[in-house]
C-alpha cells in the first residue's frame, strides 16, 4: 500500500485537527471466518475541510468513517485509534461515547425514508437530539429545531416543525436529516451516500446546502461517496480506497487531473462522462427507422388506483413512442418519472389503462395471458436488481435454461450445450452453470441475466436500469458487453436508466420523461448537447461530472437556470 | 455495505442440513440452550423408537409368571416408578407413552404440513375468490378454541371407542385441523411477499405458467421458516394430545399408552399420597415439550443474524484464525 504524499500540505497547516485516524484496523467476524474489512488505515480531517472517502463496494469506506461516530457492527473487532477532538472513539463507553455523539460528531444517513422515524413530528425528531445534550426547555428546543431548519433551507419551518415525515419529499427529508445532524452544531458531519438515494436535481440541491454549511458554519465533512461527480463537485480532498486500504489520498484537482496510482485512473477511466462516447455520435437521423416497428405506443396511460378513496396515481400519461427493430431506445427520467412502467407495461408486467401500446402487433390494452404468451419468447428482460432477479435456490444454469424449459422442448444434454453457449457469449466460463447466484459477484450476475434474457434471440430486449446497481468499473464492462451484443445479434431495445451518460453511450434514439409525459424525443447526441425543454436543460445541468473543473463551471449553470 | 459473497455450497450437504447448520454457527448460550433441546429431544425420539426392548413390561400388562401385578404399589426394584391402580407399571406406560406421543406429532405434523404449505401457495400466489375463502376459513378455525375442536373431531371420527391406529388418527386429524391455518397463513405471508421480488417477475416474462412458478420457484423459497414452525407445532400437538387423553377423549389404556390419560387417573392418587403415578408422566411431558421448544427457539433466533451472538471467545479464535472468505 502507498499513500501518495498529500501535496501543499502547508497550506493546512494552521487549522486545527479534528478527526484523526491511525492505524485502523477491522475485521468482521462471520460463520466462515474473520473477514478484513479495513487494513492499516490512516486520514486527517481539519476544521471546515470537506474530505470525500470514495470506493467501490466493499471498499471499507462505510465502515472506516462510522467508526468516528463509534458505530461498529456487533461482529466488528477494531484495533488503531479514532482520535475525535484527542478522544479515541473506539474504547469510550456509554455515557461518554453518547456525549461525544451529535455534540461533536454527527451522521447524514443514506436513505432519509428510513433515518426518519415516521410516527414522529421532523421538530421532535430533531429536538431530541438538542435535548438529549441540553437541560433546556421544550420551548426553547423547538426554537433551536426550527432555527436549524431554516439553516437547511426548509420554506416556513415555524409550521413545518410539526410535519411528519411521510409529508416531505425525498429532498426535504434529506434536509432535515442534515438539519438534526447540525442541530448542536458539531464540529465533523459523517455523511453516508447522502445524495445516493436522490434524484440528481435533488442532489445538486443537497450538495450545495453542505457545502454552504461548510462555508458558513466551518464544519467538517467527511462524505462518503461512489460517485466521482459527486466528489468533484464537492470534495476538497479525496481519499480513495480498495478492499479496505487507502489507495490514493490527494487534492481534488490532482486527483482528478493527475491521478498517481492505476487504481485511481481504472476508476477514473470507468465512470460515465456526459456527452463522450455517444452512441449516436456524427449520426444525422434516427438509424433505423424504416425498420419493423416492434412497440408502438399511442396516448398510452397507465394510472393505478389510490387505496380506499385516496386518489390514485398516474404513472404514464399520453405517451406517444415508437421502438424499431435493432434500435436501442434509451429512455430516461428520474424517480417516480413513469420510465420502468413503460418497460413493464410492454413486458405485461402492468396492465395499462388507456390509449394503445402495440408489442410486436398484440394489442396490450385486449392483455391475456393465454394469447399474450407465444410472444414472450421474443422479449428479453433484464432486471435492476441482478441478486433479487436469480431464484436464490436454483443453479446459474438453472436460470439460465428458464426460458428454455418454458419455450423449447431439449433434452438435457442439450440444455446444458446451449447454457455453456449463451454464457460463452456473456464471457463467463460455462462452469458458472453449477455455481449459486450469491457465488457470483454483481457484475457475473447481471452478465448471467443478460444470458437468461437472450437465450431465446428475442427481437426485442427491454433492460430496467440494469447497472444502476453495479460499481462504475463492473457498470463500464457491462455496458461495453452489452453493446457488443446489440452489434452482433441486432436485436432491438429499451434501455431505462436515470443515468444520462449511461443511456447516451448505448442508445441512438433518446427520450426524456417527467412525471410521465414524454418531454421530448431525439438522437442522443442532440438532446444532451442541446435540450430543447427546460426540465432537460435542469436534469443536464445537475448531472455531476467527473471533472472539477467543468464542474464549478456547471455549478454556475445551475444557479442560473434555478434561479431564472 | 461489504456484502462479501461467501462461498456456501462447499460444504457438504451434512453441514447444510438444518439442525447441524444451526448448530455449527452457534456459541455460548444460544449453544447451550440448543444443545439442552437437542439432548432432550433425541431422549424423547430414542425413548419412542425403542420403547419395546427398554421398558421392562407391556403397557397394558397387570399380570405376569409370579401372578397380578400389586396395585398402587410404591416404587420397588421390580416395579422402579411404582404401579397404578388398575396395577400397570408406571415405567413402562411412561416409555410407551413416548411412542403413542411420536405417532401422533408425526401424522399431525406431516398432514398438516402438506395441506397447509400447499394450500398458502396456491392462495396466496393465485390470490381471487379461492384465496378470500381461504382465508376467511383459516380466520374462522382460529377463533374456534382449538381443544374443542380436537373434542369434536376425535368424537366424529372414533365415536369414543378408539383402537391404537383410530385414537392416534383421531388425535392427529383433529390437530391437522388446528395446525392448518398456521401454515397457510406462513406459507401464505412469504409467497405474498416473494411475489413481488424480480426473480418470480423474470420467471413471468419468460412465460412459465403459474404452477411451474409457484413449484419450482416459489415452493423452496417460502418453505424456509418451516423447520421453525415444525418444531413449536410439535409441542402444540403433544400438548393438544395430552389434553385430549386428560380429558378421556384419547387413546384407551388397553390400546396405547398415553400420558395426558395416565395423569387424569392419576389426580385420585394425588390426595391419597401416591405421588409416583402422576409425576413420572407429567414429567415426561414437561421435558419433551422443552426439549423441542428449546430446539425450535433456538433456531429460530440462530436463522436470524441479528439475533445469532458469537460468544466472545468464538470472536476471538475467529479473528485469530486466518482470514477465510475475503476473496471475492
Amino acid at each position: 500500500m502507498t499513500n501518495s504524499p498529500v501535496l501543499n500540505p502547508e497550506a493546512n497547516a494552521g487549522t486545527p485537527e479534528v478527526l484523526r485516524v491511525e492505524d485502523l484496523n477491522i475485521d468482521f467476524v462471520t460463520d466462515a471466518g474473520a473477514v478484513p474489512a479495513v487494513r492499516g488505515v490512516d486520514l486527517q480531517v481539519k476544521t471546515g475541510e470537506i474530505l470525500a472517502i470514495v470506493g467501490e463496494s466493499g471498499s471499507g469506506k462505510s465502515v472506516t468513517a462510522r467508526t468516528a461516530l463509534g458505530i461498529l457492527a456487533e461482529n466488528g473487532a477494531s484495533r488503531g485509534g479514532v482520535y475525535l477532538k484527542g478522544k479515541n472513539m473506539l474504547t469510550l463507553r456509554g455515557h461518554e461515547l453518547r456525549e461525544a455523539r451529535g455534540r461533536d460528531v454527527a451522521m447524514v444517513f443514506q436513505e432519509p425514508s428510513t433515518a426518519l422515524n415516521p410516527v414522529y413530528t421532523v421538530g421532535w425528531q430533531i429536538m431530541e437530539g438538542i435535548r438529549a445534550h441540553n437541560k433546556i426547555s421544550k420551548k426553547e428546543a423547538k426554537a433551536r429545531a426550527i432555527e436549524a431548519m431554516r439553516q437547511v433551507g426548509i420554506p416556513d419551518p415555524e409550521q413545518r416543525v410539526d410535519y411528519y415525515p411521510h409529508q416531505f419529499s425525498g429532498g426535504q427529508k434529506q434536509r432535515v436529516v442534515i438539519a438534526a445532524a447540525l442541530a448542536l452544531k458539531p464540529e465533523l458531519i459523517v455523511a453516508d451516500e447522502p445524495t445516493t438515494a436522490l434524484d440528481v436535481t435533488v442532489q445538486a440541491e443537497i450538495l450545495q446546502l453542505l457545502r454552504d454549511l461548510r462555508d458558513e458554519l466551518g464544519t467538517a465533512i467527511v462524505i462518503i461517496t461512489h460517485n466521482m461527480g459527486v466528489v468533484a463537485d464537492i470534495a476538497d480532498r479525496v481519499i480513495v480506497m480498495n478492499q479496505g486500504q487507502i489507495v490514493e489520498q490527494a487534492p481534488v484537482i490532482q486527483l482528478f487531473e493527475a491521478p498517481q496510482e492505476d487504481y485511481t485512473k481504472s476508476l477514473l477511466a470507468a465512470v460515465p462522462h456526459l456527452g463522450r462516447e455517444s452512441a449516436s455520435e456524427g449520426l444525422a437521423e434516427r438509424p433505423h427507422q424504416d425498420a419493423e416497428v416492434l412497440v408502438e405506443a399511442a396516448g398510452l396511460k397507465v394510472h393505478f388506483p389510490g387505496r380506499l378513496g385516496a386518489p390514485g396515481f398516474t404513472a404514464v400519461n399520453e405517451v406517444d413512442l415508437k421502438i424499431h427493430a435493432g434500435e436501442v431506445y434509451g429512455l430516461v427520467g428520474e424517480s417516480g418519472s413513469g420510465k420502468t412502467t413503460i418497460g413493464r407495461s410492454i413486458a405485461g408486467l402492468n396492465r395499462i389503462t388507456g390509449g394503445s401500446l402495440k408489442v410486436l402487433g398484440y394489442e396490450m390494452a385486449q392483455f391475456k395471458e393465454r394469447t399474450f404468451k407465444p410472444l414472450r419468447e421474443q422479449i428479453g428482460f433484464v432486471f435492476q436488481d441482478p441478486a433479487a432477479s436469480f431464484n436464490p435456490h436454483l443453479t446459474v444454469g438453472e436460470c439460465v435454461a428458464e426460458p428454455l424449459a418454458v419455450h423449447r422442448d431439449l433434452n438435457p444434454p442439450q440444455t446444458r450445450a446451449k447454457v455453456a453457449e449463451l454464457l460463452e457469449s456473456v464471457q463467463l466460463p460455462a462452469g458458472f452453470a453449477n455455481r449459486y447466484p450469491h457465488e457470483l459477484s454483481g457484475g457475473q450476475r447481471q452478465r448471467a441475466s443478460l444470458a437468461r434474457a437472450l437465450a431465446l434471440e428475442p427481437k426485442l430486449l427491454i433492460a430496467d436500469e440494469p447497472t444502476s446497481a453495479l460499481d462504475v468499473s463492473v457498470q463500464a464492462k457491462v455496458l461495453e458487453l452489452f453493446r457488443e451484443l446489440q452489434a452482433e445479434l441486432g436485436f432491438a431495445a429499451l434501455f431505462v436508466s436515470h443515468d444520462l451518460a449511461v443511456v447516451d453511450q448505448l442508445a441512438t434514439w433518446v427520450g426524456v420523461l417527467f412525471r410521465g409525459s414524454l418531454l421530448e424525443e431525439g438522437l442522443g447526441s442532440k438532446v444532451l448537447a442541446n435540450p430543447m425543454h427546460e426540465y432537460t436543460q435542469r436534469l443536464i445541468a445537475s448531472l455531476p461530472v467527473p471533472d472539477p473543473r467543468e464542474q464549478a463551471q456547471r455549478r454556475k449553470l445551475i444557479e442560473r437556470l434555478n434561479g431564472s | 455495505m461489504s456484502t462479501a459473497t461467501l462461498p456456501a455450497s462447499n460444504k457438504s450437504w451434512l453441514d447444510r442440513l438444518p439442525v447441524i447448520s444451526h448448530l455449527r454457527m452457534s456459541s455460548g448460550l444460544q449453544r447451550g440452550m440448543l444443545i439442552a433441546g437437542l439432548t432432550l429431544s433425541g431422549l424423547f425420539i430414542i425413548t419412542a423408537l425403542f420403547a419395546p426392548l427398554i421398558a421392562p413390561f407391556d403397557f397394558a400388562q397387570s399380570s405376569d409368571a409370579s401372578g397380578d401385578f400389586p396395585r398402587q404399589a410404591a416404587p420397588d426394584s421390580k416395579f422402579i416408578w411404582g404401579t397404578t391402580a388398575t396395577g400397570y407399571d408406571v415405567f413402562s406406560r411412561t416409555l410407551f407413552g413416548a411412542q403413542t406421543a411420536m405417532w401422533v406429532i408425526l401424522a399431525a405434523v406431516v398432514m398438516s404440513l402438506f395441506l397447509g404449505v400447499l394450500l398458502g401457495l396456491v392462495s396466496g400466489y393465485l390470490g381471487g375468490w379461492f384465496d378470500r375463502i381461504a382465508v376467511v376459513l383459516s380466520d374462522a378455525i382460529y377463533a374456534f378454541p382449538s381443544l374443542l375442536l380436537a373434542i369434536v373431531m376425535s368424537i366424529v371420527i372414533s365415536q369414543g371407542q378408539s383402537s391404537l391406529f383410530g385414537g392416534v388418527m383421531a388425535a392427529a386429524i383433529s390437530i391437522t385441523v388446528v395446525f392448518i391455518p398456521q401454515y397457510f397463513r406462513v406459507v401464505r405471508a412469504e409467497v405474498m411477499r416473494l411475489k413481488a421480488e424480480p426473480f418470480v417477475e423474470s420467471a413471468q416474462v419468460i412465460g412459465a405458467s403459474p404452477w411451474r412458478v409457484m413449484f419450482a420457484h416459489l415452493l423452496r423459497n417460502a418453505t424456509r421458516t418451516l423447520p421453525l414452525i415444525f418444531t413449536l407445532n410439535a409441542t402444540e400437538a403433544l400438548l393438544t394430545l395430552a389434553g385430549l387423553g386428560f380429558l378421556g377423549f384419547g387413546i384407551e389404556p388397553t390400546s396405547a399408552s398415553e400420558w395426558g390419560y395416565d395423569l387424569n387417573r392419576a389426580m385420585s392418587d394425588a390426595t391419597s399420597g401416591i405421588w409416583w403415578t402422576g409425576l413420572f408422566p407429567g414429567l415426561a411431558i414437561v421435558l419433551t415439550v422443552m426439549g423441542l421448544t428449546l430446539v425450535g427457539e433456538s433456531m429460530n433466533d440462530l436463522n436470524d443474524p441479528r439475533l445469532r451472538r458469537f460468544s466472545r471467545k468464538k470472536a476471538k479464535r475467529i479473528t485469530q484464525s486466518g482470514q477465510v472468505g475475503a476473496s471475492k
